[in-house]
């Protein structure tokens, strides 16, 4: 018995639930988010502790057994998620606490948050593809009302973009998973994995891992499905984009992972030949996108676009090497843009304004935020010795070894323009001289304030040096994680062996 | 709406539709029934009495905010699976308590009793909530 | 049966694109039911239709007498139809918000956020 499996999702729902409950008590749904949040993070670690030192921890949910019955199953890359989902939650709890207003708390924001959360972990430890579907709808729907609190207009606008994208790549979801289950009549993906290789017509298989490419490619924004992405993610309150930025678009990617090392591996030349060029696309047409844009949001949300490519790319080349690197990558870019996003919202704090022509001035009035601006954005372009120096690195010398140069080329070219993006944020906010006030400048920061604006950002900032310093570490985690990945012989025996042990 | 017939009616129906969706909640134990459906009926009781009077009536009726009454009904749902956790088994595993109570005999409590009624809260928490919010004349 | 159930998935399927290709809101709701009714309805269809045969277990026996239908379709499609029903409430209170905050139903007018 292992409770820490089905902890991270019982205990921001119980929080969720709780605050809810107590709807008009905002001051116990603030302590109780901070609370619930910091506890998801320390049983993440826990957790990750555990499936380190143990394998793959498997839970049958309501003891009916595994093929039949809701299987919870935490392998390294779950445990690495659900981690990183506690940490990002933690950070941005703390960071709202301070830079949200009382109206958007008292619409719901924090049983929302955790109602979020709860959704993302269900995705990453769920081991039945239906139980996915209905953890990304629980996400999806907390993420629909955190969309719009508020409700300015840009927000309705973003939002009804964005829910209706992500309505179509649900249905298309549970069209696949209704043929899937048509098919072989089975909906664990252990299961899955072992009856879908004994399927005569695997034409049809192919078929059905395109529609879950599809599915999951709008929900990590890929190529050429990404335009919800940058016309919702800078309309609402900054908590709240920094939160979607650094897990939504990650659970579609990680969804991608699962299904594409353990489900569909029949024709890997023709499915992961598919997602690298979806990937080398991505990664361009995001970079440009930010080029293009002079909105401090608007340019991280296209990068989230364009380093949701070199995911891909590390599970397109589908070697242990570039799974690897991928891991990696994926930990790196959720703590660093979570971070930029989080500092986006200081700058405002300080300037009223995301638009990078009424800031400026910054390095010499809050040299500070500078550094800390600095550190994420240099990692983000893949400056050594910080974190995303080592995840392009890592995945640039896979793709070397693959013999796919071209993927590399675009990688590496992805890699200065996003340096250039980051420069011109540089350059305008906290270079140039600070242009003349229009309206009157908001007050300064102080006390308590500050403490728990700085306080996640720093603390971001120092994770991401300390990936770069200690990239070895997480480089051994990341490599038994993609070697758990590349061998669905281990996942199918711990959640089926077990079963037929007994 | 302000129709005398369907006030008069709904008056009368809505606690009969309370007192089925009760039944049906208890029901839904061994047979078909259960809180979902109950917790749509009674649900259906309040968007009904919202059509014949309105949103402030229906508030009154109820006493209890209605986002309430969803949170306490997903608490007790959570909480039901957690029992199992106790006893060394996995969570949401069912477990059944006997024990007699004096006028009524032996009696069973379960679980799967609790869930249901936290499903039932949820349901009628949610769609009260929904419809009230639609049907608010001031948004 | 099948073929006919069939047809009238590839309907809904189309009618429900059809609709979101126009340019009012509600229209596009409208065909955003109509997609998830179609996609539960091939759940129903893809896992094999039986007639007349509930998977009940009769009295005194642990498992079904006979060839029964499957259950698991059912529910899926009860759970996929309550989802969709939540998230549908949610779109239908976003539209007229919406439509509040921008004052139109054209969709060719919510340009803000594009880039």
């Amino acid at each position: 018995m292992n409770p820490e499996i089905a902890l991270p999702i019982l205990i921001p729902l119980l929080g969720a639930a709780v605050s809810v409950a107590f709807w008009r008590h905002m001051a116990l749904q603030r302590h109780l988010a901070v609370l619930a949040t910091g506890a998801l993070l320390a049983i993440g670690l826990v957790l990750l502790w555990e499936v380190w030192h143990g394998g793959i921890l498997v839970m049958d949910m309501g003891v009916w057994p595994a093929p039949f019955g809701i299987a919870l199953v935490a392998d390294l890359l779950a445990a690495i998620m659900v981690v990183l989902a506690g940490f990002t939650g933690f950070a941005v709890t703390l960071y709202s606490l301070v830079s949200l207003d009382r109206e958007h708390e008292n619409f719901g924001y924090y049983p929302l948050l955790q109602l979020l959360l709860a959704g993302v972990c269900g995705a990453f430890l769920t081991g039945d593809i239906f139980n996915l579907f209905v953890w990304f709808e629980v996400m999806l729907i907390a993420s629909f009302a955190l969309l719009v609190l508020g409700g300015r207009r840009t927000q309705m606008e973003g939002g009804l973009k964005y829910v209706t994208l992500n309505l179509i790549a649900s249905a298309i979801f549970l069209t696949a998973v209704g043929l899937l289950y048509g098919m072989v009549g089975t909906l664990n993906m252990a299961d899955l994995a072992v009856k879908l290789a004994q399927v005569e017509a695997q034409g049809l298989v192919t078929v059905l891992s395109l529609l879950f490419m599809i599915a999951f490619g709008i929900k990590a924004a890929a190529f050429p499905l990404f335009f919800w992405l940058p016309a919702s993610y800078h309309t609402p309150p900054v908590a709240i984009s920094a939160v979607f930025a650094g897990l939504l678009t990650k659970v579609g990617v990680y969804a991608l992972y699962r299904v594409f090392t353990l489900i569909f591996t029949h024709d890997v030349g023709y499915t992961h030949t598919l997602l690298l060029w979806g990937a080398g696309l991505t990664m361009l047409t995001g970079v440009l996108g930010a080029a293009a844009q002079f909105e401090f949001r608007r340019i991280l949300s296209f990068h989230i676009i364009s380093q949701i490519g070199y995911m891909l790319m590390g599970l397109a080349l589908f070697t242990p090497l570039a799974l690897l690197g991928g891991i990696f990558y994926i930990v790196h870019h959720i703590v660093v843009k979570t971070n930029l996003f989080l500092v986006s919202g200081v700058a405002r704090r300080l300037q009223g304004s995301y638009e990078l022509r009424d800031l400026g001035g910054l390095y010499r009035s809050a040299p500070g935020l500078s550094v800390l601006f600095l550190i994420p954005a240099l990692s983000l372009a893949g400056m050594p010795p910080l974190s995303g120096f080592f995840g392009k690195f890592i995945l640039v010398r896979a793709g070397l070894e693959a013999g796919a140069y071209a993927i590399v080329f675009v990688a590496l070219l992805v890699g200065l323009l996003t340096l250039y993006s980051m420069l011109k944020i540089w350059a305008e906010v906290f270079w140039k001289a600070a242009p003349e006030p229009t309206s009157p400048s908001p007050a300064p920061l102080q006390g308590p304030e500050r403490l728990l604006l700085y306080a996640p950002i720093s603390a971001m900032a120092a994770v991401t040096v300390a990936i770069g310093l200690g990239a070895a570490w997480v480089y051994d985690v990341a490599e038994a994680a993609a070697a758990q990945l590349l061998d669905p012989a281990l996942y199918v025996e711990a959640v089926l062996g077990r079963e037929r042990l007994q | 709406m302000g129709s005398m017939i369907l006030r008069t009616a709904a008056g009368f129906l809505l606690p009969l539709l309370l007192l089925f969706s009760l039944f049906l909640m208890l029901r839904g134990h061994d047979e078909p029934g259960g809180g979902f459906i109950a917790g749509l009926v009674a649900a259906g009781g309040f968007a009904f009495y919202t059509f014949a009077f309105d949103t402030r009536h229906t508030r009154r009726l109820l006493r209890v905010d209605t986002r309430s009454l969803l949170g306490v009904g997903l608490v007790m749902a959570v909480l039901s699976g957690v029992p199992a956790a106790f006893f060394g088994q996995p969570f949401f595993a069912s477990q059944w308590f006997r024990f007699t109570l004096p006028p009524f005999g032996e009696v069973t409590v379960s679980t799967p009793l609790l869930f249901d009624i936290g499903v039932y809260l949820v349901v009628v928490g949610v769609i009260t909530t929904i419809v009230l919010t639609l049907a608010d004349p001031e948004h | 049966m099948e073929p006919l159930l069939a047809l009238v998935i590839g309907g809904l399927y189309a009618a429900a694109l059809f609709m979101m290709l126009r340019r009012s809101i509600v229209k596009l709701v409208i065909g955003l039911m109509l997609l998830s009714n179609a996609a539960n309805l091939l759940i129903f269809t893809a896992a094999g239709l039986t007639r007349g045969v509930p998977p009940l277990v009769p009295e005194g026996l642990t498992r079904p007498d006979g060839l029964s239908a499957d259950p698991l379709p059912q529910a899926l499609v009860l759970t996929a139809i309550v989802i969709s029903f939540g998230v549908l409430a949610f779109a239908v209170v976003l539209i007229h918000r919406a439509y509040e905050a921008v004052g139109t139903d054209d969709l060719r007018r919510l340009r803000d956020t594009d880039t």
